[in-house]
């Protein structure tokens, strides 16, 4: 992760990238960061000072802490927040050991069929996928599954494959031969050959994770349409509480989403790591 | 490529596993919704089989196919300002947090991703507060130039309410081909751009040259990506402007119109069987968009084996 | 930060505990789109009801209200809803009775206080089922901030020509007049074209006119009310284009503005916020004209899912629910939201009050795309928020408006074809 910077000469010219570089990124990361920094002061002021005065930092005056305690009085968001750990961390690993394996095999094998089916894995992603809700929940219904966090991730495992499928073989057809036919030579067998690839293709595998898990996370449709059980809730659909019809309490709604951000990012810096980790191992072997 | 070999089983356990979750889990209930686009309610409430007479009616009818095409329209606009725009801009980031020459990356890449990860409930709320012209700081920010006088109340008015979404989309998801490109650009070996800096070419002939040739297939992928993802967009929309997507349909792409017909909206009541149809009409454009992106991609690479 | 595992092992167990003793009892659960009421229905409704009938266990279970009609009829198709369902006034309730999800109520104890009229919004066109109780009605009108009405000397208005020029002192104090904006479209046509509408199509007469197919919204007193409505364009906040609901009520509530075209319901969403006096007067009738009229919309109502495997309980909730007591407990829980029971009932909130008193002064209507005319292709009340939101914003003339309104309703409804 140092720059270890073998460049032939450090003159004015390297030192000017250096600056600019610098400035570009962070002249958008104060783009990307500004209305995300704008949520997290407003979270802990009170709610005439949400109005009143939106881009203040919380004051002596202003600073109340009134949306985090409706959070954590009313509602169970810690069983909420455990709900959605256990249904993004199951579909994430079922989609990624599936999605994987299946790559492996349409970038690897030539069989007949294979492009029909590479198409066929990802038509799923070409219709939306709120049009089969009614035909999703009678299934759940039909496998008593409805109010379980079973049907979630059935469900999220199904919607994420269709991409992680795809991006993972467009990957994995990147992967140069001669590894692979040396180990064959050696006489591994295939399932050791797909072990062997896994790290080769570790930034795509962290990328895919990161697509993955944040719409499962973020969803709102299906906990809202199969599990919307008080045992079952997911973070995101307990905040909608504070959605009414003609009021918004935008104290706890503020504060129970800005909350709901931080799994995620915890979780995207493990994945965005891989990036890293991809490169050094892949040159090593 | 082989020769005859006894039947090759782990091809078999490799794609077993995700084509039944995906089989059972969403075709089959994309299926079994899509079909009602061939269906049509009778006067006693049943359905009857009607052919692609949906399909007609969507596309020529008046109280339907000025909807249809305003909001394929906005849709196609809203995939150019991410293509012109949130790319582009991934791609730099991408090639910056790369660069060997920069310090910080690991919080770079995560501050740069944030608005990813944000709920769209508060991308809704956020913005709608920035871009307000009541709380908002577009005037004051154009003030600092002496130009609020252009300030605009820009998500009300017909003229800038889908180009204001569609920037805010690209704040949003800037993110995904970011780090797309980011995972091809580390993948490339040291070797070849030491090997070109030695020669003696700099960063940017270095990029163009070498780096860029070498992720084509990935802006192939996040191309195509962009496509499926911008003609299936719908939370930003309802969120900010709600299933309505005004000012007058100004802001209606397929996801919202698809998203009103079939369930309804406040007195207009649901409408499976037009709703299916424009979820079918969106299912050709995207498969059209795919599929001419793979015989793109099949033919680059019959080339390359040639 | 919480402990998962121990968490996880708490709610199994709290589960089993649960589950052993839900055994002896029915549990009914609640469809509503109502999540402001959460706490009235756990904190008082729910109890109150048990207090009676201890061995029925209800949970009141909200979905937000954008999403529930895609909600609750995915899971009406599916047979998942819950035992009660609260009701939309009209043809979506109605619907959901045809296709055989809402169970008729005609012969529920209880339905006599209830009149022709409250019931009409929940029963069969020919009025021979019943399907859903109603709960409460709306009222609009205009509420505003008494302080600023007092600092500037003004009363409240009587005619609409009063009202204008009221609005003008406002804007020349500097302050803002009328705070509502129409980027969220359904204020414009609910709170504005329906506020101040019944005035000029004369209520009923008017509103039944529309459906008997003699007269049209791009006549009489329909184009006079979208005219009237752009007489509000000068008095609207500086880009109200892009204001949505919650901010006219932030804005309201901050003091910023002075009149917040309304429907009753606010009256309990702005107590907790207002640090001012707020008083209400009812939409202003045009010079001359002596009967005033109002919009007493019923609003919502709760009936039985015909899929319930604990139809008695849900019965025996819903005639509780026809009673006095429950009447007052719900119109002082919701000031703004009216029952529709005939039970005499005292209203503790003054600003409630008055809403109600104008029940004795004026005729009483309803919304007019409600009835009937939003069964079609295009929606009548889609039609009527799209384009009030447009001549608010200035790209429609009330004609242009009206007659596009007019146009979408000809396109399918007979009677008022060729006419």
């Amino acid at each position: 992760m140092t720059a270890r910077a073998r460049l032939p000469g450090k003159g004015w010219g390297h030192w000017a990238q250096v600056v600019a570089t610098h400035a570009v990124l962070l002249a958008y990361a104060a783009v990307a960061l500004f209305p995300v920094v704008l949520v997290v002061i407003n979270s802990f002021k009170s709610r005439r000072a949400i109005f009143g005065s939106p881009y203040d930092l919380p004051n002596a005056e202003t600073f109340s802490l009134v949306g985090y305690q409706t959070v954590f009085s009313g509602a169970r968001f810690d069983l909420y927040f455990l709900n959605s750990l256990i249904v993004t961390g199951v579909s994430l690993a079922a989609v990624l050991l599936f999605a994987s394996m299946a790559a492996h095999a349409l970038a690897e094998y030539r069989f007949r069929g294979n492009a029909l089916l590479g198409l066929y894995l990802a038509v799923g992603i070409m219709i939306p996928i709120r049009l089969g809700t009614v035909s999703i929940l009678r299934m759940m219904v039909a496998l008593g599954l409805t109010d379980t966090l079973w049907s979630l991730i059935l469900v999220y495992t199904a919607q994420g494959l269709p991409l992680a499928v795809f991006i993972l073989t467009a990957f994995m057809r990147q992967v140069p031969g001669d590894l692979k036919d040396a180990a064959r030579i050696d006489g591994a067998s295939e399932y050791r050959i797909y072990r062997l690839i896994l790290p080769l293709v570790r930034p795509a595998l962290g990328t895919v994770a990161v697509f993955t898990m944040i719409p499962i996370w973020n969803d709102l449709w299906f906990p809202l349409v199969l599990a919307s059980g008080e045992r079952t809730k997911t973070v995101i659909l307990g905040a909608q509480i504070f959605l009414g019809q003609y009021v918004n309490d935008w104290n706890a709604v503020l504060a129970s989403l800005t909350l709901a951000m931080v799994p995620i990012i915890v979780l995207y810096v493990i994945f965005s790591r891989q990036l890293i980790r991809g490169l050094t191992q892949g040159a090593v072997k | 490529m082989n020769k005859r070999k006894p039947f090759p089983w782990h091809v078999v356990v490799f794609l077993a596993p995700a084509t039944i979750v995906y089989t059972a889990f969403m075709i089959f209930p994309l299926l079994d919704s899509l079909r009602f686009s061939t269906f049509a309610p009778g006067p006693d409430r049943t359905f009857t089989f009607v052919g692609l007479a949906n399909y007609q009616r969507l596309t020529s009818d008046p109280n339907w196919a000025p909807f249809l095409w305003n909001a394929i329209k906005n849709n196609f606009l809203f995939f150019a300002v991410h293509m012109l725009v949130q790319n582009p801009l991934g791609l730099l980031l991408a090639a910056l947090l790369s660069s060997q020459i920069t310090r910080f990356k690991a919080l770079f890449r995560t501050v740069l991703f944030l608005p990813t990860v944000l709920s769209v409930v508060l991308i809704g709320f956020i913005w709608r507060l920035i871009l307000s012209p009541i709380w908002g700081i577009s005037g004051d920010f154009l003030g600092l130039f002496g130009l609020e006088h252009l300030n605009r109340p820009w998500l009300g008015l017909e003229s800038t309410a889908l180009v204001t979404l569609s920037l805010v989309s690209v704040w949003q998801w800037v993110g995904i081909p970011m780090l797309l490109f980011l995972a091809a650009l580390v993948g490339i070996p040291d070797e070849l751009i030491e090997a070109a800096r030695v020669d003696g070419a700099n960063a940017w002939r270095v990029f163009w040259g070498i780096r860029f040739p070498l992720i084509l297939p990935t802006v192939g992928i996040v191309g195509v990506l962009t496509f499926v993802g911008n003609f299936n967009a719908f939370d930003l929309i309802y969120t900010t402007q709600r299933a309505t997507a005004g000012p007058n349909y100004a802001t209606d792409i397929l996801g919202t119109f698809f998203f009103r017909t079939f369930f309804g909206m406040q007195l207009q009541a649901a409408n499976p069987t037009m709703g299916a149809t424009i979820a079918g009409i969106m299912f050709l454009i995207i498969l059209a968009g795919v599929l001419l992106y793979l015989f793109a991609y099949q033919m680059r690479l019959q080339r390359i084996e040639l | 930060m919480f402990r998962p595992a121990r968490t996880f092992v708490l709610a199994l167990a709290v589960l089993a505990l649960v589950g052993a003793g839900f055994a002896q009892r029915t549990t009914l659960t609640i469809e509503s789109w109502r999540n402001d009421d959460l706490g009235i229905w756990q904190n008082t409704i729910i109890p109150a009801f048990n207090a009676h009938y201890p061995d029925i266990q209800v949970v009141f279970s909200p979905t937000a209200p954008t999403e529930y009609n895609a909600v609750l009829n995915s899971r009406l198709e599916a047979g998942s809803a819950g035992d009660l369902i609260t009701c939309r006034p009209f043809d979506l309730s109605l619907d959901q009775f045809e296709r055989g999800h809402l169970a008729s109520l005609n012969d529920l104890p209880g339905m006599e206080y209830f009149s022709a009229v409250a019931k009409s919004a929940w029963s069969t066109d020919d009025g021979s089922d019943v399907f859903c109780v109603p709960m409460a009605s709306v009222i609009h009108g205009f509420i505003y901030n008494a302080d600023m009405f007092a600092e500037l000397g003004l009363a409240e208005p009587a005619t609409y020509e009063e009202f204008l020029a009221q609005l003008q002192t406002i804007e020349d104090a500097g302050h803002t007049p009328l705070v509502m904006g129409t980027i969220d479209q359904w204020e414009a046509a609910t709170m504005g074209y329906q506020n101040i509408g019944p005035n000029y199509w004369r209520g009923e007469e008017g509103r039944l006119g529309l459906i008997e197919g003699t007269i049209g919204y791009d006549e009489g007193g329909f184009v006079e009310a979208f005219r009237a409505l752009a007489e509000w364009i000068p008095f609207l906040p500086a880009g109200y284009q892009a204001m949505s609901y919650p901010d006219a009520q932030n804005f309201f509530t901050l003091g910023l503005g002075a009149i917040f075209p309304a429907g009753s319901w606010e009256i309990g969403v702005f107590r907790p916020m207002v640090d001012f006096e707020m008083g209400a007067f009812k939409p202003p009738v045009p010079a001359g004209q002596d009967t005033c009229y109002i919009s007493d919309h019923t609003d919502i109502a709760l009936g039985v899912n015909a899929a319930s495997p604990n139809h008695e309980a849900a019965l025996t909730f819903l005639e509780w629910m026809t009673t006095q007591e429950f009447a007052e407990l719900y119109g002082n829980a919701l000031p703004g939201f009216f029952p529709l029971a005939d039970h005499p009932v005292t209203l503790d909130d003054p600003l409630a009050q008055t809403f109600i008193d104008w029940r004795n002064e004026c005729e009483p209507t309803i919304r007019s795309a409600y009835q009937i005319l939003s069964r079609g292709e295009p929606n009548n009340e889609t039609e009527l928020w799209n384009y009030s939101a447009q001549v608010l914003s200035g790209t429609l003339t009330p004609e242009e408006a009206a007659a596009a309104v007019q146009r979408g309703l000809e396109n399918w409804y007979a009677p008022q074809q060729g006419r």
